[in-house]
């Protein structure tokens, strides 16, 4: 298990989520794929003047505002993504910037497929934890792509969330201990030049998402001495609906404990931000004392999960910032024909 | 010529071993099969391998296993001909033993096939077909078949969910079969439901692609005569081809190569199609098994999909198939399928097929390449 030198915990969290929405149906209308694929109901489409910077902008304002922290005590801003506007020069950058956190901070991309956001949060937790730094902003944004056609389409979202780390005594929930798990497994990649990403089908699932996943959360669990009824909510990566309730339930969770975090079946899959987000709309539930489980997973492989305990702040700045919820539900639906204007899939060779 | 006897066999669950490679696989059923002949090494390997070259990079396989399996030294040579490899390595060994050059044979079937992702392994499996006229179109093993499936469904009056029992027999029988991939049945619903792979197919009538070693060692009389277990005999075998391009074929709905090499194996053992006690059949698609059960006497044209309706082809009807799963069933690691089939009917007449077990005395393999241009046809006889 990792635990910093110092206690630290979130002091303030925010979320974003695009406001378009694509039905699975009208993607099976496009092609025709069977009933099988319906498992979503339907997922999150940027629009056209988003990216993933906006996304983390949006995401990062709204932790600020939740924090009440002044933009420019802040001494890192990471940014998770594997959907980053330049292959060469920092998304982290222009955060920072929009944010007004510049220029006395530090800012990178971080780049772990899916588990990216976690990861920053991981250094956050590290940065503050040894002192070097006050307050940090991890951020897991993206903007996912799937080739036309591929099962990808029926789930690669968008959306992000930001997450300030700070001193425990300033949070709404601090850390009891993280742990991380990673191998060398090439279950999904884009190599560079690529406009879309390759995935080995079921090898994504046994040896990538189950094993690490599993892995980061016993011996986390193990090492912390919890059973799983020790957790009031748990949050899972959600490249899909079936993927973490399986898993949860082979932990030996259940429905109660998962539920408020599954964003999946409305959102899709926002990769490096699709367990941040369901952290966030877990905290916006929470009520003070809950003991929450964070395990994210990103293909390449491996699993970042945490243990958190909310404190009296939890419920701090929950009217008017806007719920993850409040997100999910504002939804404008398009059809097929828009959301391939939109996410730049007319292309002619 | 001499007598052949199977006296050993191994074989590894088929499966996606995304942590085992081919060398491996075939190692373990090889050191499985001598253990079970008794016999510590042969005087010659010979490997079905259908796609290794395409799947793994690796060509010049039979040797390298043979170094692996601890045969550094023995003759060894892989054997391709595309779903038929395995079938064809047994017939090769067959040769060997029957001749009397050689008394000792290991022949291992082997295909790895998840190294690669889902359109890799199309095109590799596209191999098959004739590049020329069939490939360059885009042709794959599933679209021929789905071209055959629709023509016999135009010809002879039936409907899509009238092919369900073929698949609904061979995930039945793959529950009990410790080394099939799929273990839990399916139901006509399901096989209704299933995504389109190519229309007609589905999912649900395609066999899945996995990775599976299967040995079998071949030994001459005068080699079994000291050996003190129960051996199964290779009574009949016989090959041979048709066109590999559908549009050559005079009637496609006949397999003709199916039908040579039946007619051949049924002339050198003796027998008719009344005394198969059980077929295993190369049903890589549900129509191939209507189409094999056809060519070879089982029923008339066009009667092969009413002979599953009737329930004729489970393991209490009158032609008992797929009786361990079938290539559905078990899986379907490509060139390892033929060797499959002759294991599973050597279980079945040596009495160890376990809750699947059919009352057998005779049982026939047969094994297709492509949509049926290469046909190997083995017909065994159990000790009773």
């Amino acid at each position: 298990m990792m635990k910093p030198l110092r206690d630290v915990g979130i002091v303030g969290y925010g979320a974003y989520v695009p406001r378009y929405r694509i039905t699975a149906e009208e993607i099976s209308r496009v092609w025709k794929m069977g009933e099988d694929n319906l498992q979503l109901e339907e997922k999150a489409v940027p629009g056209l003047d988003e990216d993933t910077t906006t996304i983390a902008i949006e995401a990062a304002r709204n932790a600020l505002r939740k924090a009440g922290l002044d933009p420019d005590k802040l001494s890192a801003i990471w940014l998770g993504s594997e959907s980053k506007p330049y292959s060469v020069k920092p998304t982290a950058t222009i955060v920072a910037e929009a944010v007004g956190a510049t220029p006395h901070t530090s800012a990178a991309d971080w780049e772990f497929a899916c588990k990216a956001g976690t990861e920053a949060m991981q250094a956050a937790i590290g940065f503050v934890g040894s002192g070097m730094a006050e307050y940090a902003m991890a951020i897991g944004a993206d903007t996912a792509q799937g080739r036309p056609g591929d099962q990808l389409e029926y789930t690669a979202g968008a959306g992000g969330a930001a997450f300030i780390v700070g001193p425990k005594e300033e949070s709404m929930a601090y850390l009891e201990g993280s742990f991380s798990y990673v191998s060398d497994t090439p279950d999904f990649f884009r190599r560079p030049g690529q406009q879309y990403p390759t995935h080995g089908n079921r090898f994504t699932g046994e040896p990538a998402y189950f094993t690490h996943t599993m892995m980061a959360v016993q011996q986390l669990m193990g090492d912390l001495g919890y059973d799983p009824d020790d957790y009031d909510r748990v949050v899972f990566h959600q490249p899909n609906s079936k993927f973490p309730k399986r898993v949860a339930q082979r932990l030996g969770f259940v429905e109660d404990q998962y539920r408020d975090g599954l964003l999946v079946p409305f959102i899709g899959n926002a990769y490096a931000a699709s367990a941040a987000l369901g952290l966030a709309a877990v905290l916006d539930k929470a009520d003070p004392g809950e003991r929450v489980l964070l395990a994210s997973f990103g293909s390449g492989a491996g699993s970042d999960a945490f243990s958190f305990v909310t404190t009296e702040r939890i419920t701090r700045g929950r009217n008017p910032l806007p719920s993850v919820r409040d997100y999910v539900n504002r939804r404008r639906e398009i059809d097929y024909a828009r959301y391939a204007r939109q996410r730049g899939k007319l292309v002619m060779y | 010529m001499r007598k052949v006897y199977i006296t050993g066999f191994g074989q590894t669950r088929v499966q996606e071993h995304w942590g085992r490679s081919a060398r491996d696989l075939a190692t373990s059923s090889i050191l499985e099969a001598l253990e079970r002949a008794e016999v510590e090494g042969a005087d010659a390997l010979y490997v079905g391998n259908a796609l290794g070259g395409e799947l793994t990079g690796q060509e010049h396989i039979a040797a390298l296993i043979a170094d692996f399996a601890g045969l550094t030294g023995t003759e060894a040579v892989r054997v391709e001909a595309a779903g038929g490899s395995g079938g064809a390595a047994v017939r090769l060994g067959y040769i060997a033993v029957a001749s009397g050059l050689q008394n000792v044979v290991i022949v291992t079937g082997v295909e790895k096939m998840s190294d690669l992702a889902g359109p890799a392994v199309e095109e590799a499996l596209a191999t098959s077909a004739d590049e020329e006229y069939e490939g360059v179109q885009g042709l794959s093993p599933v679209g021929l078949s789905a071209l055959l499936m629709r023509r016999y469904m135009h010809e002879y009056d039936c409907e899509r969910r009238d092919f369900a029992p073929f698949s609904v027999n061979s995930h039945q029988n793959a529950v009990n079969n410790e080394y099939a991939m799929f273990r839990r049945p399916i139901t006509v619903e399901a096989f209704e439901k299933a995504r389109l792979v190519a229309d007609p197919i589905s999912l649900l009538d395609s066999a899945p692609a996995a990775d599976g070693a299967a040995t079998v060692v071949l030994c001459s009389e005068q080699v079994v005569g000291t050996r003190k277990r129960a051996t199964v005999e290779i009574v009949g075998s016989a090959s041979a081809t048709d066109s590999v391009a559908l549009h050559d074929r005079g009637n496609p709905l006949f397999l003709h190569a199916a039908h040579e090499s039946v007619q051949g194996a049924y002339a050198q053992a003796g027998v008719a199609p009344e005394q198969i006690d059980l077929f295993e059949p190369h049903d890589a698609f549900a129509i191939l098994s209507a189409l094999s059960l056809e060519a070879c006497g089982f029923a008339s044209e066009g009667q092969g999909v009413r002979l599953a309706m009737e329930g004729e082809i489970g393991l209490g009807g009158s032609i008992p198939i797929c009786t361990m799963g079938g290539l559905k069933g078990r899986g379907y690691p490509v060139g390892a399928a033929g060797v499959y089939q002759i294991i599973e009917v050597c279980q079945q007449l040596l009495g160890e097929a376990g809750a699947n077990q059919v009352d057998a005395w005779v049982g026939m393999t047969q094994s297709l390449g492509g949509t049926g241009a290469t046909a190997v046809t083995h017909i065994l006889k159990g000790p009773r």
